[in-house]
């Protein structure tokens, strides 16, 4: 009984994670319009960030290739464990600072260039954390990364480690509101609707879209420090797009674009039927199965509920 | 000449072709590599060209269209001539004559596919009046599930043609060439030129370069361009499937991911050439090749992606209406 609990708890992290994601998705393609499909590119940043930052330098006892770790998970105040907000912050920080720049090239152009950019970016984030071991110990992974609060001790790590989820994703959910409901939050989505309608009426489109960019892209990169942490293992193969990009694009399809709600309901659904898919009899239980289930979910709600199952007000 | 002055008139762009000729110059055997790399590059990104110029969206699908085709026509070799194996290979080149007879049938069934699926899906969404962004996710949505299909059926491993090892073409100057390559090159070419003919020299073609001039006033002239629409398509999908194929006997290697991996230089192609200009995706092809290739001889050859990804965003800066700028002949 105790392991079906555990299953079921280590699934309600994974879809609090992928909620995170999905929430900063909602930002740039439910909001605004941008066309992103390198959500792996900031995952694996915010993901690698984490796991430098708070990873101790290698010693000779645990010889690493990798050169440098921050070593943050020192940092205590009255023994509460703020470097993980810290952390947090700082992936998120790395995020925006790489979005920015790519935003500023692409987003004057046609939508579908941004596509095109942070597809490539995916890749080549991959190639340089495979090449460069020195980085973050190339394909052999960075492991034994610390996780916060590991000190309370009440059996199961997971049930802390999801509380930790929860409130993050409480944090995010509210800033996102937030920011959804705030006049530069109607600015977008009037950017969404009629782009020409926001020049006319004097907005600076191309700042607007820079900024949701960013946003949208540091919520991402809080989301890959929460998965870092979680996972405790992360390798260049954990950012293969199907699992890092294409899942999260039918969680916000199925929930509903243009609202955070929905996207957060969307994660929770699509990775539920994920994961129990596996235990199906037969063939039914293929991984490739899924494969083309999640393709065919984006097809579909474009075509017949282009706004989702829980639709934007 | 006036194409030669736009070329010269960027002064970035400029030193970067000096750079390139350079380093060409450097290392030869790395630029006739790269030349016919880049022809395959070529045939692929003109049928990505021909569909984002007339039907106006990053078709995302384009590199799984690739990769089903090599999958397919693998399938027909077993099913058709299932003793391939042991026949004999043809001249100097590995795989063997079944393929040549094989690829013209795979590439129809791709193109045949390609149509049913803007029956299915394309069609729909252009009534909706979607956004362009809106139809690539859609063909996002497609290339994933085409890849899972493809794993799913053919399995994660990789695979190939039926094939002999042959001894590489020794030339002057440290130029190896596999003689496969020198084939596929020459393939491309012939293929790109029948296209260049089909666009350029009959009624059809005249109808389709209407279609993406214009599609009201085409119609209003009496071309059904949902029809043309259809033969676009057809055409697409036919150029995927042979450029699919020709790389796969290339690489002599068929994997689940090559499209999903050839999709940036192949978008880079199109976007040097500017979008929707077949002369330019050719010549945006064979750049990108020669660049990538170049680019092995001086760092690790394992961040040829990356530096495809780079010249993505050079061009993007520069020249974001490709090399050969709005001048260029449109489609």
């Amino acid at each position: 009984m105790d392991s079906i609990l555990y299953f079921f708890i280590g699934f309600l992290i994974m879809s609090g994670i992928y909620a995170v994601f999905t929430v900063g998705l909602n930002i740039h393609w439910g909001q605004t319009g941008l066309f992103n499909i390198g959500i792996a590119s900031f995952f694996l940043l915010g993901a690698y960030t984490a796991a430098i930052f708070s990873s101790p330098s290698p010693n000779l006892a645990k010889y690493e290739e990798y050169l440098w770790g921050g070593n943050f998970s020192q940092l205590t105040l009255l023994g509460v464990d703020i470097w993980f907000p810290i952390i947090l912050l700082l992936s998120a920080f790395i995020c925006i600072l790489v979005a920015i720049p790519l935003a500023m090239i692409t987003i004057r152009l046609k939508e579908d260039y941004l596509a095109l950019v942070t597809l490539g970016l995916a890749e080549t984030l991959r190639i340089v954390f495979i090449n460069e071991t020195w980085l973050a110990n190339g394909t052999r992974g960075m492991y034994s990364i610390p996780r916060p609060f590991d000190y309370i001790n009440i059996g199961n790590y997971d049930y802390i480690y999801f509380v930790v989820v929860l409130i993050t994703l409480i944090f995010v959910y509210f800033i996102a509101q937030k920011a959804t409901n705030s006049p530069w939050g109607r600015v977008l989505r009037g950017i969404k609707d009629n782009e020409n309608t926001m020049i006319a009426s004097g907005k600076n489109v191309l700042k607007f879209k820079v900024e949701a960019f960013a946003f949208g892209a540091g919520i991402m990169g809080i989301g890959g420090a929460l998965f870092t942490h979680g996972k405790r293992f992360i390798d260049p193969i954990t950012f293969e797009p199907m699992l890092a990009t294409f899942i999260i694009w039918s969680m916000l399809m199925v929930g509903g674009s243009g609202n955070n709600k929905g996207a957060i309901f969307g994660s929770f659904l699509m990775w539920g039927i994920w994961t129990f898919t596996q235990f199906l009899p037969g063939f039914l239980s293929d991984a490739n199965l899924r494969f083309v289930f999640v393709g065919l979910i984006i097809v579909l709600f474009q075509l017949y509920k282009p706004q989702g199952i829980i639709p934007a007000k | 000449m006036k194409k030669f002055d736009l070329l010269l008139d960027n002064k970035i762009l400029s030193l970067i072709i000096i750079v390139i000729c350079l380093a060409s110059f450097l290392k030869p055997w790395l630029l006739i590599n790269g030349i016919l790399i880049g022809s395959l590059y070529s045939l692929g990104s003109i049928g990505l060209s021909l569909i984002y110029g007339n039907l106006k969206f990053a078709n995302m699908a384009h590199g799984d269209f690739m990769t089903l085709s090599s999958y397919i026509a693998l399938t027909l070799m077993m099913f058709l001539f299932p003793n391939s194996e042991n026949s004999t290979s043809v001249g100097p080149f590995t795989f063997k004559y079944e393929l040549l007879m094989v690829m013209p049938l795979a590439a129809i069934i791709i193109g045949l596919m390609a149509v049913i699926l803007d029956k299915l899906i394309f069609k729909k969404l252009r009534k909706l009046n979607a956004t362009s962004a809106a139809i690539a996710l859609c063909s996002l949505g497609l290339a994933v599930s085409i890849r899972g299909f493809i794993q799913f059926i053919w399995g994660t491993d990789s695979a190939s043609f039926p094939r002999e090892s042959k001894l590489f073409w020794d030339l002057p100057f440290r130029i190896k060439i596999p003689p496969d390559m020198f084939f596929c090159s020459v393939v491309a070419v012939i293929i790109a030129i029948i296209f260049y003919l089909v666009l350029f020299k009959t009624t059809l073609g005249k109808a389709i370069r209407a279609t993406s001039d214009n599609p009201d006033l085409a119609r209003i002239t009496g071309i059904n361009t949902d029809r043309i629409i259809l033969y676009i398509w057809f055409i697409g999908g036919i150029l995927a499937a042979t450029a699919g194929i020709l790389i796969s006997v290339q690489q002599a290697l068929i994997t689940p991911v090559m499209g999903w991996k050839i999709l940036i230089p192949l978008f880079a192609a199109v976007i040097v050439g500017g979008i929707g200009n077949p002369i330019g995706a050719l010549i945006g092809g064979i750049l990108i090749g020669i660049t990538g290739e170049l680019a092995t001889g001086w760092i690790n050859p394992s961040y040829k992606p990356a530096v495809y990804f780079f010249v993505l965003l050079i061009v993007l800066l520069l020249r974001p209406n490709g090399i050969l700028g709005n001048k260029g002949r449109q489609f």
